[in-house]
């Protein structure tokens, strides 16, 4: 016997079960997380794949942090920044939450663009991905609006001005540019209607659309699967064509009935060989 | 048989299937409008209800006729005759496939959906866009006595724009009183807003101390300057001391505000956009546009890009 675990160590792991297997018979959600977490992979999978799930782990890292951070923020133009000041340095590890929301957000838009660079040069992008590069295009802007509208909650004079000339900007677009910037500050001037939804947006809305996108994204990525590196044996169809002709017995030469084996330059002038 | 056979898509099992439906039947719409009639009756009118009441006898009595015509054994009206028999069967699955009831109820509750949601959507929606647009006018601001205005001195006034807003509608504008013109007193009142990208912008000239002055409003921060034009740190947009544009990426000259003399006191107007202004103090020539956000241009062949400003 290799290993002889106890009865009781047996009945321990059996009683760890039942939770998950009561869960399991009524949701079918243990079997989907498996399918999730060990669903195939190309074997010429590389780190360069793994960025697609490090800039999803930026995503949760801002959306724990912020959350956390909105238990302390408060959105108005006389006390956000003095709520800032409070969180950064008189909380108990605020300077540490607040600094990986602000330095996480960066993490998380240049891990896009990284992400977004490996699906380019390894052409990921092609049919049938095309739809999921669509949808990671609207993931990076709702991201960018999301840089847009937290830059402006520190209330700071460079979060102020920063956000007078972002709106500004927007204003200048042909046609319908005025009623944007009108949107974004909620009137005529920026004030306390500005901040407050900005802040809106910031926790609210975008997220949620961020959220929605991403549960999209993921969806297709299973679907579909990951691609290959363009380097890949596999992804130019070259085993593809061993088997082939292996079928064909040009690799193997099979022998014949009388016991003697063809040389493979025989095998092609059979009429069986490669047309 | 064999004629029925040949019907494409039609078997016999098909047949039988179909007899077991009752044929559609217009009357439940009778008889629920009858049912609404009773129940708005109880509110308006006894009479209301009564003729509620026979309405329901009438259709529900139809409609209990028609569903169990089958069971009662009385001939279809209308499609009665005998050699028309075969024929019968054959056109009624096809209406039936035009417009079945499963369709009725699913077009019915897309539909009321549709509209539940819309109810919701629309009323929330406009909340989130319409109070953006409203045209929240610009409240006038005493800025002070007339004897802080020496002429042709320049001042930065910095003062509250919209007192129930506070702090966060604090705004400066440059102030020169260009004395008397045609027993009329001008002054010349620019934003300090650069109209490249709404930065403020600074007088080129020494700022001088720092003077609060009383008003019947919010109090206004004064400062003496000498400038020789405005430049904004933003973007290195500059402008003359009458707020054209000399270089830089600003799309116009600066904006102004009217003005006026309210017992003895300068209080500021609206603003208001200018393209270009044509000679000096209070011999300038200016023509106003509505107010709008730096960058917009309000003449020149690029207006076309921007029809309506809200």
């Amino acid at each position: 016997m290799p290993r002889a675990k106890s009865k009781r160590r047996q009945q321990a792991g059996h009683l760890l079960m039942v939770p998950v297997d009561w869960l399991e018979e009524r949701s079918g959600l243990v079997g989907g997380l498996k399918y999730f977490l060990f669903r195939k992979v190309p074997r010429d999978s590389n780190w360069f794949h793994t960025l697609g799930s490090a800039t999803l782990t930026a995503f949760i890292v801002q959306t724990v942090t912020g959350v956390v951070l909105a238990f302390y923020y408060k959105p108005s133009p006389d006390e956000a920044y003095a709520s800032i000041q409070f969180i950064t340095n008189d909380l108990t590890l605020g300077w540490l939450v607040r600094g990986m929301h602000r330095w996480g957000a960066s993490v998380f838009i240049i891990l896009l663009f990284l992400h977004m660079g490996r699906v380019f040069l390894f052409g990921a992008y092609k049919y049938p991905r095309e739809l999921n590069w669509l949808l990671g295009v609207g993931l990076l802007v709702l991201a960018m609006l999301e840089g847009f509208t937290g830059y402006l909650l520190p209330w700071d004079q460079t979060a102020y001005w920063a956000t007078v000339v972002g709106i500004n900007l927007n204003a200048t677009a042909p046609f319908l540019g005025p009623f944007l910037s009108d949107f974004l500050r909620g009137g005529q001037e920026i004030g306390t209607e500005t901040l407050s939804r900005f802040y809106s947006m910031h926790m609210l809305l975008i997220p949620g659309g961020l959220i929605g996108l991403i549960v999209l994204h993921l969806y297709l990525v299973i679907r579909l699967g990951v691609t290959s590196p363009p380097w890949s044996d596999e992804a130019a169809g070259r085993e593809r064509a061993e088997v082939v002709t292996a079928k064909r017995g040009l690799v193997e030469p099979r022998p014949r009935g009388d016991g003697s084996v063809p040389s493979p330059s025989e095998g092609t002038l059979t009429g069986e060989g490669p047309r | 048989m064999a004629d029925e056979l040949e019907r494409p898509g039609e078997t016999p099992e098909h047949e039988d299937a179909e007899a077991h439906l009752p044929s559609p039947t217009i009357w439940p719409f009778g008889f629920a409008g009858a049912v609404a009639l009773i129940l708005l009756g109880l509110i308006i009118s006894f009479w209301a209800t009564a003729f509620g009441i026979a309405l329901a006898v009438v259709f529900g009595f139809l409609w209990i006729r028609q569903v169990t015509r089958e069971v009662r054994g009385e001939p279809e009206p209308l499609e009665a005759p005998a050699p028309g028999a075969a024929e019968e069967p054959v056109e009624e699955p096809e209406e039936a496939e035009g417009y079945t009831r499963s369709k009725f109820l699913e077009g019915a509750t897309l539909g009321l959906g549709a509209a539940i949601g819309a109810i919701v959507t629309v009323p929330v929606l406009g909340f989130a866009v319409a109070p953006a647009f409203v045209d929240q006018g610009y409240p006038d601001v005493d800025i002070g006595p007339l004897e802080n205005y020496p002429e042709e001195e320049w001042q930065i006034v910095t003062f509250t724009s919209n007192a129930d807003k506070g702090a966060v509608s604090r705004r400066t504008a440059f102030v020169r009183n260009n004395g008397l013109k045609d027993q009329v007193p001008s002054f010349t009142i620019i934003s300090n807003r650069c109209v490249h990208l709404g930065c403020p912008t600074q007088p080129q000239g020494p700022p001088g101390e720092l003077r609060d002055i009383e008003t019947s409003q919010t109090p206004v921060t004064l400062s003496a300057t000498t400038p020789s034009g405005f430049g904004c740190p933003c973007h290195g947009g500059a402008y003359d001391i009458e707020g054209n544009r000399v270089a830089g990426p600003p799309v116009r000259a600066l904006d102004r505000y009217e003005f006026s003399i309210i017992d003895g006191s300068l209080w500021l107007g609206s603003p208001y956009s200018v393209s270009e202004v044509e000679g000096e103090g209070a011999d300038a020539v200016i023509v106003k546009y509505r107010p709008a956000d730096p960058g917009v241009h309000v003449d020149g062949p690029e207006q076309v890009f921007y029809p309506i400003v809200p």
